[in-house]
Formats: C-alpha cells, sequence, structure tokens
C-alpha cells in the first residue's frame, strides 16, 4: 500500500515535471488513477498534491487555456523545483559539513543533516575531517521555541501565556513574531504585540505551558527593514551594572573578586573573627542583592545604601524581625 | 518543520528525490556506501530503489520506466553497484526547504562566531552561496544565533580539549572554582567524557583526589592542562545525566522547600524531585542535596522567598546563618 503510494506520488511528481505545459486533470487521473471513481479521485489528488508541496515541491496551478477552458492543469517548473547550481570550494564544503553538529535540537539538526544531503546530492564533497575550527551548539530548550519558529517561517499570529518576571500570575499574550534571537544565552521573540499595538520582545523560557497559533499563514507583514537583533538589544532588559563597595572576608568571595575593579586587603572589618578586604565591582545593579545574600556571613555591603537596606530587609524577613 | 504525521510514503519520496540525484553525481557508488552518505538503512535503501523501478514517464511503454540493475545488487551475480539509467529528468536534488535553509545558515552563522579570522572568511563565502541558493521562504534572517561570546568561546575550546584527552586517554590537570564553598582547587582526573543536562555541559571523570567520580561544570573550570601522564583508572562510558544528576550518588539528602513565586524559577533551573500546590501562590518543592553549603547559599540567595519545611534542622541551619549575617549591620 505504502509502496503503490510511493509509486503514485512520484509517478505524478515526473509527470507534471517533464511537461513543458499545464497538464490537465482529466489527464492526470487517467493516467495516474485509471480505477478511482471521481469522488476517491478528488480526494486523493488533493492529498498526493499537498504531500509534494509538503516536501517543498512547488506544483503550480494554471489554465490551460485562457480562452477556451476553464479546466485546470498542473506542472511543476524544473528550475523551480530543483536546486540551484552551487559550486563550492572544498574548505567551503567542509565548513558547511560542520553545520550538522551545531544544532543541539532535534528537528533542526535533522534540517540541517538533510540540507547537506542535497548539497551531496549535487555532487559536493563534505569531507569534515580536515578542518579544526570550534564548534559553537546552539541549544534551543525551550517547549516553546519550535512554534516561535514555525510562526517566522509562515508568519502566523501566536498566543501564549506569559511571566514576566516577578509576577506572580501569567497573562495571555498576542504576538505577530517577527524573529527569535539568542542574547546573553537566552532565546527572546519580538514582534508586535497586538494587545499593546507595540513592538516587545518576550524571554522564551518564560513562555508558560504551549503557545498556540492564532490565525492563518501569512497573516502580517514584519516590517521593511527590520533588525530583530537591535529591536531585541533595545527593548530586552540590559544587564545592568552598578557600582557597589564590599567588605569581603579574607579567602572568600572568589567570583567577586575575580572581576573586581579593586581590592584593598586588610581593612578593618565588621568583626574581628578573620581579616576583611575591600572589594570595589561593577556588579552592584540587578542581581546584586542576591549574589551578596548567598555569601551570608562573609560579605559586607558597605555602599550603595540602597543595595545595603535591600540586604539587611530580605534577611530581617527571614530571622522573623520587622524592618 | 514537515508535519508530525509525515506518511511512509511520502518520506519515501523524499529519500528518493535526493538518492537519484546522489546516484547521478556519484558514478559506481555501492549501496552500502550510498546508505552511509545519506544516513538510510541499506535495506531500505534497496527498497526504495525497487519503487523506482515503477516510476517513469506517463507514456506507459517499458522504455518509458526508469530502470534500476537490480541483479548487480540481489542474487549471485551481485556486486554491490547502484546502476539507474533513464531518470535523468530526477538528477538535480529538490530545492531546500524553508527549514532547512534557515537551520543551516544559522548554524553556518553561529559556527562563523565561533571561528577564527581566516575561518570566518570561508565561513562568509559558504554563506554567500547558500543564501543565494535559498528559497525565498527562508527566514534565515529573522533567526540570530547572536555571537558567541568569548567566554563561551573559551569553552568551547576547552570542550575540544577535554574530548582530545578523552580520546586519548591522558589525565587532566583542573583548577575548579566551586561557588557553594566558595572555593577554587587544583585536581587531577582521569576524564571520561563530555555530557550535558538542563543547559550545562560537564565533564564526567574520575578524580583523584576525591577517589571518586565526579563531574565539573565546564564554565566553571578556569584553567584545563592535558597532561602526557595516560589514565590510571579503567576507562569508562560518561554517565547518561537524563535520569538527573544525583543518580549515583549516594550522600544525598531529599528536601522540601516551599518557595513563593519570585523564588519559583528554581523549578525550572534545578533538577526536582517532584512539585506541589503550597498554601495560596506557594509550591512545595522536593529536592535531592549533595551538598548543604550549596543549599544555604541558595536560601539566601532567593530570601526570604524559599523556607525548608523538611528536615527542619536545616531550616534552623539556614536562620541561624541568616542571624549571623544580619549582626554584620548591627
Amino acid at each position: 500500500m505504502a509502496v503503490a503510494k510511493s509509486e503514485r506520488l512520484l509517478n505524478l511528481l515526473i509527470m507534471l515535471l517533464v511537461q513543458r505545459h499545464y497538464v490537465p486533470k482529466d489527464r492526470i487521473r487517467a493516467i495516474l488513477y485509471p480505477d478511482s471513481s471521481t469522488e476517491a479521485f478528488e480526494k486523493m489528488f488533493e492529498r498526493d498534491k499537498e504531500e509534494l508541496r509538503s516536501l517543498g515541491v512547488p506544483i503550480e496551478v494554471g489554465n490551460m487555456d485562457a480562452y477556451f477552458d476553464d479546466e485546470p492543469g498542473y506542472r511543476i517548473r524544473p528550475d523551480e523545483f530543483a536546486l540551484p547550481d552551487i559550486s563550492l570550494t572544498a574548505d567551503e564544503a567542509a565548513v558547511i559539513g560542520l553545520a550538522t553538529r551545531v544544532w543541539e535540537h532535534a528537528r533542526l539538526a535533522e534540517a540541517t543533516t538533510e540540507a547537506v544531503r542535497k548539497l551531496t546530492a549535487l555532487g559536493l564533497p563534505l569531507d569534515v575531517s580536515a578542518l579544526d575550527i570550534a564548534q559553537p551548539r546552539l541549544s534551543a530548550d525551550e517547549p516553546s521555541f519550535d512554534l516561535f519558529w514555525e510562526a517566522i517561517q509562515e508568519r502566523i499570529p501566536v498566543e501564549f501565556e506569559y511571566r514576566r518576571p516577578g509576577a506572580t500570575a501569567a497573562t495571555t499574550r498576542h504576538l505577530q513574531p517577527w524573529g527569535v534571537v539568542r542574547y546573553s544565552g537566552r532565546w527572546y521573540v519580538v514582534g508586535l504585540d497586538t494587545d499593546r499595538d507595540e513592538e516587545r520582545v518576550f524571554r522564551l523560557s518564560r513562555v508558560q505551558g504551549e503557545a498556540r497559533r492564532a490565525g492563518q499563514p501569512g497573516s502580517y507583514d514584519v516590517p521593511p527593514g527590520t533588525d530583530v537583533r537591535a529591536t531585541t538589544m533595545r527593548l530586552a532588559p540590559e544587564p545592568t551594572t552598578g557600582r557597589a563597595v564590599l567588605l569581603v572576608r579574607e579567602g572568600s568571595g572568589l567570583a567577586l573578586r575575580r572581576d573586581a575593579e579593586s581590592v584593598e586587603p586588610g581593612v578593618a572589618g565588621p568583626d574581628e573573627r578573620t581579616g576583611w578586604d575591600r572589594v570595589v565591582t561593577s556588579r552592584g545593579g540587578t542581581g546584586a542583592a542576591d549574589e551578596v545574600l548567598g555569601y551570608g556571613p562573609d560579605v559586607y555591603v558597605e555602599e550603595p545604601e540602597a543595595l545595603r537596606e535591600a540586604v539587611v530587609h530580605r534577611l530581617r524577613a527571614i530571622v522573623g524581625e520587622a524592618s | 518543520m514537515s508535519t508530525p504525521s509525515a506518511s511512509g510514503a511520502k518520506d519515501q519520496v523524499a529519500r528518493l528525490l535526493t538518492l537519484v540525484p546522489f546516484l547521478h553525481s556519484h558514478d559506481g557508488v555501492r549501496l552500502d556506501d550510498a546508505a552511509a552518505a545519506l544516513g538510510v538503512a541499506p535495506g531500505q535503501l534497496l527498497s526504495d530503489l525497487k519503487v523506482l523501478l515503477m516510476c517513469g514517464l506517463p507514456g506507459g511503454y517499458p522504455d518509458d520506466l526508469i530502470d534500476v540493475d537490480l541483479d548487480a545488487l540481489e542474487g549471485p551475480e551481485a556486486d554491490g553497484v547502484i546502476r539507474v539509467s533513464n531518470a535523468d529528468y530526477l538528477s538535480r536534488p529538490l530545492r531546500l526547504t524553508p527549514t532547512e535553509a534557515t537551520a543551516i545558515i544559522v548554524a553556518l552563522r553561529a559556527l562563523r562566531s565561533g571561528a577564527r579570522e581566516e575561518t570566518r572568511e570561508v565561513v562568509d563565502r559558504a554563506l554567500t552561496k547558500l543564501e543565494a541558493a535559498a528559497t525565498e521562504g527562508s527566514a534565515a534572517r529573522q533567526i540570530d544565533p547572536g555571537e558567541v561570546d568569548l567566554e563561551r568561546l573559551d569553552q568551547v575550546r576547552l570542550e575540544a580539549d577535554l574530548h582530545d584527552a578523552v580520546a586519548r586517554q591522558r589525565q587532566v590537570r583542573l583548577i575548579y572554582f566551586v561557588p557553594s564553598r566558595d572555593e577554587q582547587s587544583e585536581r587531577t582526573v582521569d576524564p571520561r567524557g563530555i555530557v550535558s543536562a538542563h543547559g550545562f555541559t560537564y565533564l564526567d571523570a574520575w578524580c583523584h583526589s576525591a577517589r571518586a567520580p565526579r563531574l565539573f561544570r565546564l564554565d566553571r573550570i578556569r584553567e584545563a592542562a592535558v597532561l602526557d601522564t595516560p589514565v590510571s583508572t579503567a576507562p569508562e562510558p560518561p554517565r547518561d545525566l537524563s535520569e538527573g544528576l544525583f543518580k549515583r550518588a549516594e550522600d544525598t539528602t531529599l528536601v522540601t522547600l516551599r518557595v513563593e513565586p519570585p523564588a519559583r524559577w528554581i523549578v525550572e533551573y534545578y533538577p526536582v524531585e517532584a512539585v506541589r500546590p503550597g498554601p495560596g501562590a506557594a509550591l512545595d518543592v522536593d529536592l535531592l542535596i549533595a551538598d548543604e553549603r550549596w543549599l544555604q547559599r541558595l536560601l539566601l540567595r532567593l530570601a526570604p522567598h524559599a523556607r525548608v519545611l523538611s528536615p527542619t534542622e536545616l531550616d534552623q541551619a539556614f536562620t541561624r546563618r541568616a542571624r549571623a549575617t544580619l549582626s554584620l549591620y548591627a
């Protein structure tokens, strides 16, 4: 059964590919679907065309004769069907071969491999053994990544639940996605938020549950000249920096010291149990209170006052004192 | 991306549309070699070839059909070489689908950002040619893998060195940073392999200082020197981390935390054993802990949005540590 269908699909493809002109539907039926009722033929033919198109086979519909006949005909133009000639030098072929090892994402790794197989079928020697190159990996573990990827290819609006940092509940958002961008190791989607009628950026790891298609393919256009990376950089929360002056117990706070602006050893500290060093860091922005708190009694905040207050306030909350 | 319910027939046609041009450009190729190059089982490739026998031009004459020399592939006379004729109209592979084009172009851009100057130029040439050949439907412009930042690049090169040490069974001297202990240590290990779990990459190795297998997070390895000394423990494949990091650790404690919404991210971030709704918007989370200092550090970072429900001595230790920290400001 499957074999018979493979034969039919391939024969249909060949038939439409080798003809110069549109092939009339009744001729297709007579040759490839001779034993089917009209209804069964229509159904099978529809599905067969659809399956070939989903492989990327460009089946065109047109009229046989503009003057006489409304009967549609079909054809596949060889130049639309075939991969254009690509001539690659050996080193170009080698980097293309390496591309198959980049994606750590099953479907995209497979799509890349399939693309490379097609290039191999052109006769290109894709030998990856000779090349010395660092191979970055691209992962995309966010469950909503696939849906946004498809939506971007096909320009389909998407609806999803999104939890903003610090927010308790998720809210439903509607987006016309323009692109996805990786930034600081995370994927973001950028697009037009249709509830607010403004461009917005969302971090995919904060999308809750399944994102859903909310419209037809080709529903919108990406504004011409959109630079998705620039838009993301503009709208994504900057990793803020700020200067902080800390007293760090001798021998601890290695990560703080590593990129410190300055370290002044042997200063007076809040206790005499050990020696203390004054560490000036530029990591005083968002998240600084978390980082300082993690060190417990090994790090003391001198400045800024806001950071000091935040740390004291949170410690009081643990031990049950009012602040 | 292809639809998940792709039929067997559709997949077979897709394979044939790549196989026929492959045979056209690789004259006299053997079945096994073609199967390996195209990532298809040899038996499947043979079945695919048999489909071709029934396909061809729509004239209905025997000469119209594609010819496959099956005697060369099966039976006593077989030499294993694939010979297909009468299929010149299929001599070119199908265009890249939009997903294929996007996936390969984005992968190349990622490679580009990790490459040295002279290789970048090669990648650029390859990209220009591929982009020209890609279908109009490609969304490669809209998918931006970003620059591999320098720290990440160091890690990529570190990983290459470690792979090399595993392959050659050489010991590695590591300088390793342990944030939970806030200390840096030097140790010699017998590397077993590189493994990934929940977004991090680890070196699995036998640690001679600990006299036990240990996992080292690559982004915490400050330095690694591949030594000439061969490994001294029996080589073992790296462990499978899909079941969680602590599968093989014996000295773990099961801890139950109550986390308020601002700290809920830990559920996605760390491998947790179980999550139950708590009072209000809180969650009760079971977590396997191998190192109590790690937990204390995490709790302080999250303060005051996470508490230990059990074991209670850990909660008491946490309160003591918070009090000690607070006393600095008194």
